[in-house]
């Protein structure tokens, strides 16, 4: 019989911790299905972040190297100034990369640092028990905005690849989604871009995933699927925000 | 190697460099900004990167990261810089991640000054950041020592797998003086195979972390870094007595502070008081061991560029054996030898 699919090789037999129907899983397998696809496993340094991928260090089957609460751009940084031929790249949640770790992300792209930040935007702190992110959308109630967020007492939810695609370092850049079949299919479109502009050497790579918490969000899996289109597609729009392939083509 | 005459700062930096240092990741703050200098400066010719990043968390956490490769790395900042750096200690500590760290002293709290100072002792000596954990302190008296302690700073980070620190205050990085950079003695070093070097699909991942979810395996990591604390405490220990054998007034002081101290030494001495200076050269591990040298001490005195730090391990030393007094200034204000000389009339109650 014809081998159709099988478990990627850049995925560990570890079981994720992952809550059922979270798709923080969904985004490991294809990250790891591309690293693996690109040849690079045994060349790769992932830096796991602070949240729910607090264990990526036990998932992906490459040498790993977990950060502080919103360093992983930082010790990422270090690992590529000292190794520039090895792919290294960041997991990070929107509280560990848009809050606590923001002076870190921008300072990275900025310097155009050849990384690949995977970036999972479920505008909540699963981790902690669904607390309010810089992502959380306005009126979205959490446990920190319990009468939903108020943009006069907290401010408006940041949107992190509008943000760092105006600056010069940020080669790729672009949001994806990961509530259906194509859109998966893109987002590791997209992964896979981002990866390539760094081996090419071309500079700071970020995908923006848009991604589920049922547990937090208090919603059945499918009902945050649906949440995830109707809420927060329409603030966080998919699309690409910057591609060298593009760029080029457009000189 | 003849002596070259060169700033504190960068003979620290060329310490490194000697010693094998090729990366160097730091943000700016006085009295250290030559450290980053020469680094910027120098390494980018033998292959290094120096890169500057955009806060002391952010070096740090690159610190960590290149820690994590097997390289020798260094950074370095003064006090309110070293105080942000703790976050990325406490993790290099807890991931057993060699590395050196410099801090040129500068007085605080808060923003403090940018003058020398000594009060960052409890910061370097009790851990600084969170958790169990303690880091190896030299403290260099003189720019020579500065030199020889970095040198063997990185050789005692890599044999422990510990980040290092080298504290001195913003005196020696600023002052000039002739430096001799001889071959350190080495040890025989580890080999680093724990490092995310690429597993190249011959080995399995290898994981730097100091995240362990289960209390027991916590514990049993506290456990163990424990053990390493102790073989450090039993091992790296340094101190110079000086005149202290036969002393009855037993001072102690550390780095520029134990250099002033001498002069009173010598001062009293001529006036007939049995004076004598235990001066830690690592202040963790404290020199505890010291204190059994002085037979004949009647009193400690205890002299700082602080308000009072060192002396609770001083006290401790003590353990109620002799009474101990305390000298400091603060605020980048020097020890004068007349200041501690009457303080020290003062213990010794006026006589000889
Ligand atoms: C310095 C520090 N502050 C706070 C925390 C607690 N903390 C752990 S995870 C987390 C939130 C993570 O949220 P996010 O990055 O959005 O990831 P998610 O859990 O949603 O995947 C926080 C605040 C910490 N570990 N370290
Ligand atoms: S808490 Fe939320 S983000 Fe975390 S694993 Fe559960 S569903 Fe996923």
């Amino acid at each position: 019989m014809a081998v159709v699919f099988k478990k990627t090789q850049g995925l560990t037999d570890a079981q994720t911790h992952y809550c059922p129907g979270c798709t923080h899983g969904i985004i490991h397998r294809i990250t790891a299905e591309v690293l693996e696809e690109l040849g690079v496993l045994g060349d790769t340094i992932g830096v796991a972040p602070v949240g729910c991928a607090v264990l990526a260090y036990n998932y992906f089957n490459c040498d790993m190297h977990e950060a502080a609460h919103g360093r992983a751009p930082a010790v990422a940084t270090g690992v590529k100034r000292i190794f520039p031929d090895k792919v290294v790249f960041t997991y990070q949640g929107d509280g560990d990369l848009a809050s606590i770790g923001a002076a870190e992300i921008v300072h990275a792209a900025a310097r155009g640092e050849k990384i690949t930040t995977i970036f999972v935007n479920n505008a909540i702190y699963g981790m902690t028990g669904g607390q309010m992110a810089p992502t959380t959308l306005p009126g979205q109630k959490a446990t920190t905005s319990p009468y939903g967020r108020d943009v006069d007492h907290c401010g408006y939810p940041i949107r992190v690849s509008e943000m760092l695609s105006t600056l010069t370092g940020a080669a790729f850049v672009e949001r994806v989604a990961v509530n259906n079949p194509a859109n998966v299919r893109k987002a590791k479109a997209a992964i896979k871009k981002a990866f390539q502009a760094q081996i090419e050497g071309k500079g700071f790579g970020i995908v923006e995933v848009l991604s589920t918490c049922p547990t937090n969000w208090g919603l059945h899996p499918l009902d945050s699927l649906k949440w995830l289109e109707e809420n927060m597609m329409p603030y966080y729009p998919l699309g690409n925000f910057r591609d060298p392939a593009k760029e080029e083509e457009g000189k | 190697m003849a002596k070259i005459l060169m700033k504190g700062n960068e003979a620290v930096a060329k310490a490194a460099i000697e010693a094998g240092c090729r990366y160097f990741f730091g943000y700016p703050i006085t009295p250290q900004n030559e450290i980053p200098e020469y680094m910027a400066k120098e390494l980018p010719k033998i292959g290094g990167v120096f890169l500057q990043a955009e806060s002391e968390v952010s070096a740090i956490n690159m610190i960590y990261g290149g820690a994590g490769t097997g390289a020798r790395v260094m950074t370095s900042s003064s006090s309110p810089g070293i105080a942000l750096k703790q976050e990325g200690i406490t993790y290099i500590a807890g991931a057993e991640l060699p590395c050196v760290i410099v801090n040129m002293m500068r007085g605080g709290p808060g923003l403090g000054g940018i003058q020398p100072s000594q009060a960052d002792y409890f910061m370097s000596t009790r851990g600084g950041g969170n958790g169990d954990y303690r880091t190896p302190v030299f403290a260099p008296a003189s720019i020579q020592e500065a030199v020889d302690m970095t040198m063997e700073a990185f050789d005692v980070a890599d044999y422990y797998r510990t980040p290092v620190m080298v504290v001195a205050d913003g005196m020696i990085g600023q002052m000039m003086e002739p430096v001799e950079f001889k071959t350190p003695k080495k040890r025989e070093l580890p080999a680093k195979d724990w490092a995310t070097t690429g597993t190249k699909g011959e080995r399995k991942p290898n994981i730097i972390n100091s995240l362990f979810l289960d209390p027991q395996e916590l514990e049993d990591h506290n456990i163990k870094l424990d053990a390493k604390y102790a073989q450090i405490e039993k091992n790296e220990v340094q101190y110079e007595m000086y005149k202290a054998e036969d002393a009855e007034l037993v001072f102690v002081a550390y780095g520029t502070t134990s250099r002033i101290v001498k002069n009173v030494v010598e001062e009293l001495r001529a006036e007939g008081v049995k004076a004598g200076l235990i001066r830690p050269k690592t202040i963790w591990p404290f020199p505890f061991k010291a204190f059994d040298e002085i037979p004949a001490a009647k009193n400690l005195l205890t002299v700082e560029m602080s308000m009072g730090q060192m002396i609770e391990d001083v006290k401790m030393a003590s353990n109620g054996r002799w009474p101990v007094s305390f000298y400091g200034r603060v605020g980048g204000m020097i020890p004068t030898p007349q200041g501690i000389k009457g303080k020290a009339l003062e213990v010794i109650g006026g006589a000889k």
